[in-house]
């Protein structure tokens, strides 16, 4: 632990496991012999080229995509086809995209309270109650009753986070949370991401928000052609790259 | 003193109004019609404007010729009134052995006299009441669902795909419907198996098994429990007289067999898009199928099917009134249409819905029902209505098995020797034409204007 | 970690939670439904044929057919005679006459739906709004209705059967029993004429070929459509006189005095009956009215930076409409052109409103009527427009396949 913001958080307890894991699409083998173990709050940041297979591995550890060979494993269930495991997982993670993917035809409150009524089976007006607790946390309870069509890029970021946070899950995944986004919304995403970090939750994001990564993470992962190609401690990762492609891959992001 | 660069304005330019060849009529003449045929710069330049000139005035003429004989056939040439009740005399020349004096139009007191039929067809005198309540229910709920700032639009919307056919069932046909006891311990055993099981399961008492199938259980239990209320409220005797379908006609089996069909189709068609879609390779093959089956026949072979081969297809004895053996023929028909319609609105539905749903945990129903459904199915009304144009359209077909359509009754009027002239059938077929056309382009422009909203609206 | 490797374990109520075995059961349900309904319906349906004592089975294409045919061209054609030929060629007869009235029926809704559609955007006051009125109405009234008014109404105003209304010369003539014009007969030799123009095609393609390859080396432009044009004209028409014109041209016969019953056109030379032609006009300006529509928003759908992008290349105006705006609008406009295509096919069933003697009519119409084999016979007539739209669809996806790969 070199810098006071260092996660003090983080507990013996693997909460995802991956190992010997792989993945094709049709031909091509986008995932090669991934293997990770991420602890009870744990942030861990992701990064590499475009096209590296970062979205798929993510995606992978909720089942949005099916993996073919290895072990995923999330708080101890299995991800194979069983259904109620799916579901299980799912409840528990929560996951927000690129493009927000917040629904347009629901208003925020709705988008926020649809989860729990629904899958969690909260009473409505419980529901309402935390997701407005959940909305100012995000800074945005006056948007509450808007459509995410009426929404700046970085207001409706941080509805996707709230809309995630309501489901109370252990986890959260960030797939490029800010690359969608003007300059100027960058940072009020990144101050909400930093806020929760410091409450404990484990966190696994895919960025390239490389000031993020400096002080928030916990491990960065770099992956290129589908496989992880290195992982340390961001200092390290940062100042003292060891792989020649990392070495290429930061000078390129950090050159201008 | 050096010359500088520098400029500064310090006075205004006034702002001035355009040259005169630049606004009013004369603009207007000049950009839509002189601009495209004065340009004789060169030999093909100006072969082009020749041809230009020669085709508008021959398109001018054509088009001002064609407009002028129908106004003067349908308003300035017609007959208006039959004070003596000559009948067909009114309306024929005096060479043809009537009253009329030089050239005839419309016979307008024909209309009059055949205005009912037209309507209603032969539905019974003393119980056009019902029908006409309906023809206001109808448009009371469509008036209300059009009018975009109306309260409680959507639940009306629901009102009017499911009471009020029932409604307009029961008071069509006077309700009290005979079912047999048999069918009775059918619907009741299944809705207590499905829905009671369902239900049951759905609280973990019966076994895991039965917990997992719950969902299905109440969806499918719904669904019985939805027909058997259909069923009593239709078996109940209100006092109404029964009215053969064979009496219905006119207006009344248009409308009847174009919402029925489109009524009908919509479910039916939600299901096949769904199916069309699914991974399931068997489901998804079964869907094209169907759907392709009907899309690639025509209507009128498909209602020579339901009149002639779906009395074959079922047990001796079950008798199929003309009428319902043609809705049959136009829903499954219909329904093909519909679920194109519908499959273009979940393909227009981005990938991301369905992730951001299934990352939260939803289920594939909730999924569908909750988020993916809502926002295809506001995409596609404008599909909707095109489709039930073409159905409305299309309902004249069913004068070639047989009923009495709008088109099919005007035509039987043709016969009636009492109102027998050369100009009756002109008159019959105008009148049809404008029905339908009135009906047709009305419903085009609220497609074309939801169309629009779709587009430039903010997405809400 | 307990248990991360629970898959030993394969319980029932596990089973029933795994996402492939539920499809498996999902699959089956519906595949059991879906044959027990077949099987009732079969079941039925042979009960009732049995009650009703019906014959089955398709022996009775071979049988002879005793009525008459109105004359078209599938009669001429198959040679019809009404109590010699067979139900088979009856069958023949309503395939070819669906097609005749399709196909010309889609080249005239195609000339004339571009030509509204290129009329509804011009600037021209008066070819916009006559566009826009022909297709506001025509297409928001019923096909039906439009077939009862050219047939009932436009052409019983022309001159009866014992007058005739001359179109030009006095070998095209009009009245209300039809067109009538000359015919070809084909004497022998002019098969000849016929593999020219076969091989007028093959050598237009060929040459297409070469063009674009000259053009890609050495960007020379050879004037392929008049070289085009010059072979399809003009090969066929030197083998044809080589041959000593091997086709004779039988003129319609029309006889103004005699008895008054066999006044007027004899049978000889060829005749387009009214209900042909009734069909035909109704069909293709309906169908025109939606190709317009088509056409406009195709050509609309090339966006205006398109054009610019290209007049700021240095195109002229006609070689931007030749090479960017065309090639784009096709694209968007050939889709539901296809499908136009096919409702036109398909609405050519309306034939039995006025008895021209297409499928429906006569195969399942008359000829059902006669022979009572209802399922056997809309069956065939059924497979017939199947074949028709599944053949079409199975080009179009073809094509589209191909503009996606252009698109890359
Ligand atoms: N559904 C898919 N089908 C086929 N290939 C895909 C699919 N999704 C992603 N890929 C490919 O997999 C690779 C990894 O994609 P992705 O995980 O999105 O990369 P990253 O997020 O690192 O940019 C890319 O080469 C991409 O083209
Ligand atoms: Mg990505």
């Amino acid at each position: 632990m070199t810098t006071e913001n260092k996660n003090t958080a983080v507990s013996g307890e693997t909460v995802i496991k991956i190992e010997n894991m792989n993945k094709w699409y049709g031909q091509f083998h986008v995932l090669r012999d991934i293997n990770l173990n991420v602890k009870q709050g744990e942030r861990i940041v992701i990064c590499g080229p475009s096209g590296s297979g970062k979205s798929t591995l993510i995606r992978c550890i909720n089942r949005l995509e099916e993996h073919q060979d290895g072990l995923i494993a999330v708080n101890g269930t299995e991800l194979s086809g069983d259904l109620k495991n799916i579901e299980a997982i799912r409840r528990d993670v929560g996951m927000c995209f690129q493009h927000f993917n917040l629904f347009p035809h629901l208003t925020v409150m709705e988008n926020c309270t649809l989860a729990p009524i629904w899958v969690r089976k909260t009473p409505r007006k419980e529901a309402e109650a935390s997701a407005m607790e959940y909305l100012e946390r995000v800074k945005i309870p006056d948007q509450a009753f808007k459509y995410p069509g009426q929404l700046s890029g970085g207001q409706q970021q941080r509805v996707a986070i709230a809309r995630s946070l309501c489901m109370n899950p252990q986890i959260m995944l960030f797939d490029e949370p800010t690359s969608a986004l003007d300059p100027e919304m960058i940072k009020e995403v990144l101050d909400v991401m930093v806020e929760l970090a410091s409450t404990g939750m484990t966190m696994i994001c895919v960025t390239h928000e490389m000031g993020f990564a400096r002080t928030v993470a916990d491990r960065v992962i770099f992956m290129d052609e589908g496989q992880i190609i290195e992982e340390n401690e961001p200092e390290e990762f940062f100042n003292n790259p060891k792989s020649e492609r990392t070495q290429k891959f930061l000078s390129q992001i950090l050159s201008h | 003193m050096s010359k500088s660069i520098a400029f500064i304005r310090t006075e205004d330019a006034p702002s001035l109004p355009p040259p005169s060849s630049h606004v009013g009529w004369r603009k207007w003449l000049w950009d839509n019609m002189f601009s495209s045929m004065a340009n004789f710069g060169s030999i093909g330049a100006a072969i082009r404007s020749v041809l230009i000139i020669l085709l508008t005035v021959t398109l001018l003429y054509f088009g001002l010729t064609v407009i002028w004989s129908l106004i003067k056939f349908a308003l300035i040439d017609a007959v208006w009134s039959d004070p003596d009740t000559l009948k067909r005399g009114i309306c024929a020349t005096v060479a043809q052995g009537g009253v009329a004096e030089g050239n005839v139009g419309a016979c307008w007191p024909f209309i009059g006299a055949k205005g009912k039929l037209i309507i209603y067809g032969r539905y019974p005198e003393m119980e056009l009441w019902r029908v006409n309540a309906l023809f206001v229910g109808l448009a009371v709920g469509i008036l209300w669902m059009v009018w975009e700032r109306a309260p409680f639009r959507r639940q009306v919307g629901i009102l009017m795909l499911t009471v009020f056919p029932l409604a307009a069932f029961i008071l069509l046909t006077g309700g009290n419907v005979h079912y047999s006891s048999g069918t009775w311990t059918t619907f009741i055993a299944l809705t207590v198996i499905f829905l009671g099981g369902g239900l049951v399961g759905a609280r973990n008492l019966l076994g895991e098994v039965m917990f997992a199938l719950s969902g299905f259980f109440i969806v499918f239990g719904m669904f019985v429990a939805a027909a058997l209320i259909a069923m009593f409220v239709t078996s109940l005797d209100l006092g109404l007289v029964h009215v053969e379908t064979a009496n219905w006609g006119g207006l009344l089996v248009t409308l009847v067999v174009a919402i029925t069909g489109i009524v009908a189709s919509l479910p039916l068609g939600i299901v096949l898009a769904l199916g069309r879609r699914s991974k399931l390779p068997l489901i998804s093959y079964l869907c094209i199928g169907f759907i392709e089956f009907w899309r690639g026949v025509p209507l009128i072979t498909v209602l020579f099917m339901s009149s002639v081969m779906l009395p074959l297809f079922l047990p001796e004895g079950v008798e199929f009134d003309k009428l319902l053996r043609a809705l049959i023929g136009v829903a499954l028909f219909s329904a093909a249409y519909m679920a194109e319609v519908v499959r273009g609105g979940l393909q227009a539905i981005p990938k991301g819905q369905y992730e951001g749903a299934m990352a939260l945990g939803l289920s594939y129903p909730q999924m569908t029902r909750l988020i993916i459904l809502p926002q295809a199915l506001k995409i596609v009304i404008p599909g909707i209505v095109n489709t039930f144009i073409g159905l409305f359209k299309d309902t004249t077909l069913v004068l070639i098995i047989g009923l009495f359509d709008l088109l099919g009754t005007i035509q039987s009027t043709f016969t009636d020797a009492g109102w027998a002239t050369p100009v009756m059938s002109p008159t019959g077929y105008l009148v049809a034409a404008t029905m339908f056309w009135a009906f047709c382009f009305s419903m085009s422009r609220y497609s074309l204007h939801l169309e629009r909203k779709l587009d430039t609206g903010h997405k809400r | 970690m307990a248990d991360t490797s629970g898959t030993g374990r394969r319980s029932l109520s596990t089973l029933i939670y795994d996402e492939k075995f539920r499809g498996i059961v999902y699959q089956i349900v519906v595949a059991v439904a879906l044959i027990s309904i077949v099987w009732w319906i079969v079941g039925n349906t042979l009960d009732n044929l049995q009650e009703q004592d019906k014959k089955s089975g398709f022996g009775f294409l071979g049988q002879t057919a005793g009525f008459q045919i109105l004359s078209s061209l599938g009669t001429s054609l198959v040679d019809y005679t009404a109590g010699v030929s067979t139900y088979w060629d009856v069958f023949i007869i309503g395939i070819i006459n669906t097609l005749a009235v399709a196909i010309s029926g889609i080249i005239m809704a195609t000339i004339i739906g571009f030509m509204m559609g290129v009329m509804r955007l011009s600037k021209n006051a008066v070819f916009n709004s006559f566009a826009t009125v022909y297709i506001e109405i025509l297409r928001n009234v019923p096909l039906l209705l439009q077939i009862f008014f050219w047939y009932f109404f436009v052409l019983r105003a022309l001159p009866n059967k014992r007058d005739k209304l001359e179109l030009g010369t006095e070998n095209f003539a009009i009245n209300i029993t039809g067109l009538y014009g000359p015919e070809p007969i084909p004497q022998e030799g002019f098969r000849w004429t016929m593999y020219a123009l076969l091989a007028a095609f093959f050598l237009i393609w060929a040459l297409a070929k070469f063009a674009k390859r000259l053009q890609e080396n050495t960007g020379k432009r050879l004037p392929v459509f008049w070289l085009s044009a010059a072979t399809l004209i003009g090969l066929p028409l030197i083998v044809h006189m080589y041959n000593g014109s091997p086709l004779l041209w039988e003129m319609p016969e029309f006889r103004d005095t005699g008895p008054k019953l066999r006044q007027g056109f004899q049978a000889s030379g060829m005749v387009i009956k009214p209900e042909m032609i009734a069909l035909w006009l109704a069909l293709s300006l309906y169908t025109a009215s939606f190709i317009a529509e088509n056409v406009r928003s195709g050509i609309l759908a090339v966006s205006h930076g398109q054009t610019e992008a290209s007049s700021a290349l240095g195109l002229k105006a006609s070689s931007t409409l030749q090479l960017v705006v065309i090639p784009q609008a096709m694209r968007v406009i050939i889709p539901p052109l296809t499908s136009q295509y096919l409702n036109l096919t398909k609405n050519s069933s309306l034939a039995v409103a006025i008895a021209y003697p297409d499928i429906v009519s006569v195969f399942a119409g008359t000829a059902l009527n006669q022979v009572g084999q209802e399922i056997e016979m809309i069956f065939m007539m059924m497979l017939v427009y199947l074949v028709l739209s599944v053949g079409t669809s199975a080009i179009m996806n073809w094509f589209n396949n191909r503009m996606r790969i252009v698109e890359r």
